[in-house]
């Protein structure tokens, strides 16, 4: 095994038993920080990609941004009692079903796909270092870049709107 | 078998420089106390430390021993894994940047090219930005594990303030990677020693900046979090020994970084002022020198912190705020379309 796949295999490992932790912990905050470690395994896939900005922009956005102000809400939840209401036991089989069509359909989907002709080429390719990516998006993709940065904005002059009201 | 194909020389000289970054880190943070105390002392007109040692020079061993044979507390009501975890993430989150800070150019030793960088990555300035992002942890998890309303108040305090300072600072950045045009810290080093500091191109961004900088350490004229009249003593209250060590010497380190990486950004990084480095060619006293020089600079940042925090008093909570989203948010914005225009034009 060369060190890539040493790095892969933890990295997958620690991704998949993050999130399988994430899902079953019962107070939100540890499953939070669950999620965190899971973004630090997938960041680190995208390094092993050579796709730099991804694995940077993931860390700052994701990381440091997006959970910092999931953890904000959860802290100020009074978590030492057991306030989540008891969910309906047909609630719960609905949620399985429907999680269970959604991995079929991911399966399916990926099943007929040319993806295992396509390996992934680690350490090498450098169209994820910054010089390249921002190139490809500002002149290949800039209608597409344009119109969602339109829609991020859409989105937060909206919160706005809406913490407004009340 | 080619389990480790490394060069094992790369890894010792690597592993050699972190330890002696690290070191010359924690021994900057552990005299920056020391530091702080004299100048609070001379701006307050009185003597400061001056019993262990010459000028109270052994004052920091001092302190450091008595913070390590303190009784050590861990509250019952607390979680006590993350309460021990939250102290240790700050004090990694604020030693990690160091790495891919230039401390100097490269030396010549025992044949071998050495670069004073632990990693010259890609994305520097960048990685400096998410682990800063990711310093808000240390005190959040700390605030929260500690079950205690003034520590988790004063934790969310925090986070507020870090995430809100953490906007204009990252516009200031656009505009200075706009001149530069590259994020490699390597790069822009090497473009001020053979040219201008950054800081007569960006005068407006280096002010954005340092601002956000005092706001991301906790320091005064921003230390709400530790707001001692109206949360007895901030997140780190129910510390104790070393763990509350910990959280006090990560802010000391953090002030350092932080003048060595606007050092860097805006004040040439390692260049020697007014010195052409090349004329005096391959010698290694001239590494030695630059690193000095870069550590001369940081230093004074780390002066002018603890200059403002003994003559500035602190902000309300609102004008925190204020001050954030309302002012310098704007004033970023309009120094990065300054910025724009002006690079666009000279192109």
């Amino acid at each position: 095994m060369s060190i890539t796949q040493i790095l892969f295999w933890v990295l997958t490992a620690m991704a998949i038993g993050s999130s399988l932790m994430m899902i079953t912990r019962k107070n939100p905050v540890y499953s939070v920080l669950w999620l965190i470690m899971t973004f630090f395994a997938i960041s680190g896939h995208y390094l092993l990609m050579n796709a730099q900005f991804l694995f940077i922009v993931n860390l700052i956005v994701y990381t440091g941004a997006i959970m910092v102000l999931f953890l904000y809400v959860l802290m100020l939840i009074d978590l030492r009692h057991d306030t989540e209401p008891r969910k309906n036991k047909w609630l719960k089989f609905a949620g399985a079903v429907a999680g269970g069509c959604l991995l079929l359909v991911i399966v399916a989907a990926l099943k007929d796909s040319d993806i295992k002709s396509n390996v992934v080429q680690t350490g090498e390719g450098d169209i994820g270092l910054i010089a390249n990516l921002g190139k490809a998006l500002f002149n290949e993709y800039v209608v597409p870049f344009e119109i969602s940065s339109i829609l991020f904005l859409s989105a937060m002059v909206g919160a706005v709107v809406i913490g407004k009201k009340e | 078998m080619h389990l480790l194909a490394i060069d094992w020389f790369l890894l010792i000289e690597k592993a050699i420089l972190i330890l002696l970054i690290v070191t010359v880190c924690l021994v900057t943070a552990m005299y920056a106390t020391w530091g702080e105390r004299k100048v609070a002392a001379i701006i307050q007109d009185r003597r400061g430390p001056n019993r262990a040692g010459p000028f109270g020079l052994f004052q920091p061993l001092a302190d450091g021993l008595k913070l390590f044979m303190k009784e050590e507390i861990i509250p019952n009501a607390s979680v006590k894994f993350l309460f021990v975890l939250g102290p240790g993430i700050a004090m990694v989150t604020a030693l990690m940047t160091s790495a891919v800070i230039p401390w100097g150019g490269t030396i010549h030793i025992f044949g071998r090219d050495i670069a004073l960088q632990i990693a010259d990555i890609n994305v520097g300035i960048l990685f400096v930005f998410a682990i800063v992002s990711m310093g808000v942890y240390g005190i959040m998890i700390g605030g929260w594990a500690s079950n205690n309303k003034f520590s988790l108040l004063a934790a969310i305090r925090g986070a507020s303030q870090m995430i809100s300072y953490e906007l204009p600072m990252g516009l200031a950045l656009i505009s200075l990677l706009m001149v530069t045009g590259s994020v490699r810290l390597g790069v822009f080093v090497d473009q001020q020693v053979n040219g201008v500091w950054n800081v007569v191109y960006q005068p407006l961004g280096f002010f954005i900046f340092f601002i956000c900088a005092l706001a991301e350490c906790n320091r005064t004229p921003f230390d709400l979090p530790e707001a001692e009249n109206e949360l007895n003593f901030g997140y780190h209250q129910e510390y104790s020994s070393m763990k509350l060590g910990f959280y006090l010497f990560a802010e000391y380190i953090n002030m350092f970084i932080s003048g060595v990486v606007m050092s860097t950004l805006y004040f040439g990084g390692y260049d020697i002022p007014f010195v052409n480095e090349a004329a005096f060619g391959d010698v290694w006293w001239i590494g030695a020198l630059e690193f000095l020089a870069l550590m001369a600079k940081g230093l004074i940042f780390v002066f002018i912190f603890m200059w403002i925090r003994w003559t500035i008093p602190r902000f309300r909570y609102d004008q925190l705020m204020d001050l954030g989203w309302k002012k310098l948010v704007p004033l970023a914005l309009l120094n990065m379309l300054i910025t724009a225009v002006v690079v666009l034009w000279r192109n």
